[in-house]
């Protein structure tokens, strides 16, 4: 089952595209990160898949074909948006009561018992909680709603980084005792690296990579060796080139099992230089289908170069 | 952290039964329970005072009526101290209620939606497993009836109130001012306001300028509907004789003379009024607008007035209430609308 699945899907925003010939889909079961820069479209993608926002091009599905918003999909997924708003003026125990008046199974017992634990104080207005605190209460709203899917938009950009830190924690605890499959936005691909196992780069509102971590890092190297050579490799399936004085370093689309050229040396890429790689090189995409594996560029067709 | 497990997931359903509707009973009370405080507060200071005011109101009356002979000075005078000791305090209060359907349309209806814009939590809201538009609809409908019901009862204490003023014989009820504090309008406007201030939410999404449209639309629609929609509610009945029921609702007069309009339809200019009815001929001191009237009928003319007479008082409530009623419901049903399609 694909958790999210969009097909051409685009919106615009008066005369922009936040979003624009997405095709994308998500299986069930992972920790999805949605990485990409400020204004990508990442929260335009996460609100077309939640239903509070309508596509102006093409279509998305969530749960396996529902569409987003109806009754079936809302009663699924589990929403945490940006900022976590709650409402401010309630304690923690009104915003229970409320979330379980909202929805259709609601379990009371973990919600208290998890705000226990966390040291969250139930009579104590959300409004005077710490970013932190609220982070985790909005994320005990969702989880105690027993969610299949459980959207996080952006859920630790305000947070100090021991709060980044135990709510990562949180949600890699949920899914890996329960199965729920989560998907959460970042601009910073560092909160996630951790707990994610699958990874969506978007950049100026398209998907430029798409797929499984552990697929995408057995598919790239690192090759590092002279500048004055690093030309002769420009082509096909170099992603990026990062040229320091004497050594160049090409991220390129090659197995483990690919012959390396004479001179030159094949590292394993981390997931953050991949990213970051891609995200320089906004003509090179890797997604699945046809042409897996090996980038097409989009529009650009040269890779660009960064001096170092 | 935490070690704590995350309960195991429902059965999948495709199609789950929808949460049911008195839950968001509980979430708009728990939501609105200031706003509606507030309603409460302003009604019932005002029910207070036109209890406290309307019982030595109707203790003066009564004394005022119970004198015997009804012709006699003593009781005419009576009669007189009643009206000028308690007539210009009723007109004041009656139009500083004006404003209540509006203040409750603005400070509850307002902010029902427009809250929820400003703050971000509407994205909380909307992906409850609710759903939007039942959240929306099922938050207005509570509150529209919570409002509409608090005013429909403060209405019934006005009425009591205002009572002798009427009961003399003098006030007419229909025209505007007391009209909309009686019967089913008080109710009826109290519930229009609101969902004018739901509607004004929605579209504006913040709260301080979704209040003050709220006022601005209210206090246009009251007025409009006072001067010129009211007075043609039914056809007014026309008459040309110069005593009309001192409650009647004068909709227009206009003057003829052999059949024709006469002075663009208007009271008789003074030159002209000088002319066939000198002071002389009608008697000094005796000039009012009646005797002149007389005095110009007397030489051919004629005037036509259209009225609304005091009989008409409940089915011009029915019929203000019933389209207000409409008009509430459409606005209603436009907002949950525009909050299932709005795109974020």
């Amino acid at each position: 089952m694909n958790i999210i699945e969009a097909s051409g899907l685009g919106k615009r925003y008066g005369g922009t595209w936040a979003l624009r010939q997405c095709t994308l889909e998500i299986p069930a079961g992972h920790v999805a990160a949605l990485v990409g820069p400020n204004g990508a479209g990442k929260t335009t993608l996460l609100n077309l898949a939640v239903g509070l926002a309508a596509p102006t091009a093409g279509g998305v599905t969530v749960l396996g074909g529902r569409p987003p918003g109806s009754p079936v999909a809302l009663d699924g997924i589990a929403f945490v948006a940006q900022d976590t708003p709650v409402y401010k003026n309630m304690s923690a125990a009104d915003m229970l009561h409320v979330t379980r008046n909202l929805n259709r199974g609601f379990d009371q017992h973990y919600a208290e018992t998890r705000l226990g634990e966390l040291g969250i104080p139930l009579k104590r207005k959300t409004g005077k909680l710490s970013g932190g605190q609220r982070a985790q209460l909005a994320l005990t709203l969702a989880l105690a709603r027993r969610p299949q899917l459980l959207v996080l938009d952006e859920p630790v950009a305000m947070l100090d980084p021991v709060a980044r830190h135990d709510f990562m924690a949180s949600v890699l605890t949920a899914m890996t005792d329960d199965g729920v499959s989560v998907v959460l936005s970042s601009h910073v691909l560092a909160d996630l690296e951790r707990v994610a196992d699958y990874l969506i780069l978007l950049s100026r509102g398209r998907v430029q990579v798409a797929g499984e971590v552990d697929g995408l890092l057995a598919s790239h190297r690192v090759l590092t060796g002279p500048a004055a050579e690093a030309d002769k490799y420009a082509e096909g399936p170099v992603v990026h080139v990062r040229r320091a004085e004497v050594q160049a370093h090409l991220l390129v689309q090659a197995t483990e099992d690919d012959p390396v050229p004479p001179g030159w040396e094949a590292h394993p890429v981390s997931l953050e230089e991949l990213a970051l790689a891609y995200l320089r090189e906004p003509g090179a995409a890797v997604l699945p289908g046809p042409a897996r594996g090996w980038a097409m560029p989009v529009d650009t067709g040269r890779p660009s170069e960064v001096a170092k | 952290m935490t070690a704590l497990t995350v309960p195991a997931r429902p059965e999948q359903d495709a199609s789950p039964r929808p949460v049911p509707w008195r839950r968001i009973v509980w979430v708009t009370w728990r939501q609105h329970r200031i706003a509606l405080a507030g309603v409460a507060a302003l009604l019932g200071a005002w029910a207070v005072y036109l209890v406290l005011a309307g019982s030595s109101l109707h203790h003066a009356y009564a004394a005022a009526v119970a004198c015997h002979p009804a012709s006699s000075l003593v009781c005419v005078n009576l009669i007189g101290n009643f009206n000028d000791t308690y007539s210009p305090t009723a007109v004041a209060v009656t139009a500083m209620l004006q404003a209540v359907p509006g203040l409750i349309g603005a400070f509850v209806g307002a902010p029902v939606l427009a809250r929820e814009m400003e703050t971000g939590t509407f994205r909380y809201a909307w992906t409850q497993g609710f759903g939007r538009w039942r959240w929306a609809l099922g938050k207005l409908v509570l509150l529209a009836v919570a409002v509409a019901a608090a005013a429909g009862a403060f209405s019934v204490l006005f009425s009591w109130y205002f009572q002798p003023f009427l009961a003399e014989g003098q006030q007419n009820p229909i025209a505007p001012l007391v009209f909309d504090l009686r019967g089913v309008a008080f109710a009826a406007w109290t519930l229009a306001a609101f969902a004018i201030g739901a509607l004004a939410g929605m579209l504006i999404r913040r709260v301080v300028p979704a209040i003050a449209a709220t006022l601005a639309v209210y206090a246009g629609l009251a007025l409009a509907a006072g001067n010129f929609l009211r007075p043609h509610y039914l056809t007014p009945l026309v008459t040309s004789s110069l005593k009309l029921p001192s409650t009647a609702w004068v909709v227009s007069q206009w003057w003829t003379k052999g059949g024709r309009f006469v002075f663009a339809g208007r009271f008789p200019p003074d030159t002209i009024v000088r002319q066939i009815c000198p002071p002389s001929a009608v008697g000094f001191g005796k000039i009012g607008p009646g005797t002149l009237a007389q005095c110009v009928v007397q030489h051919g003319y004629t005037q036509w007035t259209s009225y609304q007479p005091a009989s008409r008082f409940w089915p011009f409530q029915w019929i203000e209430g019933g389209w207000l009623l409409a008009l509430s419901v459409l606005l209603i049903a436009v907002t949950v609308w525009l909050v299932r399609r709005r795109a974020a």
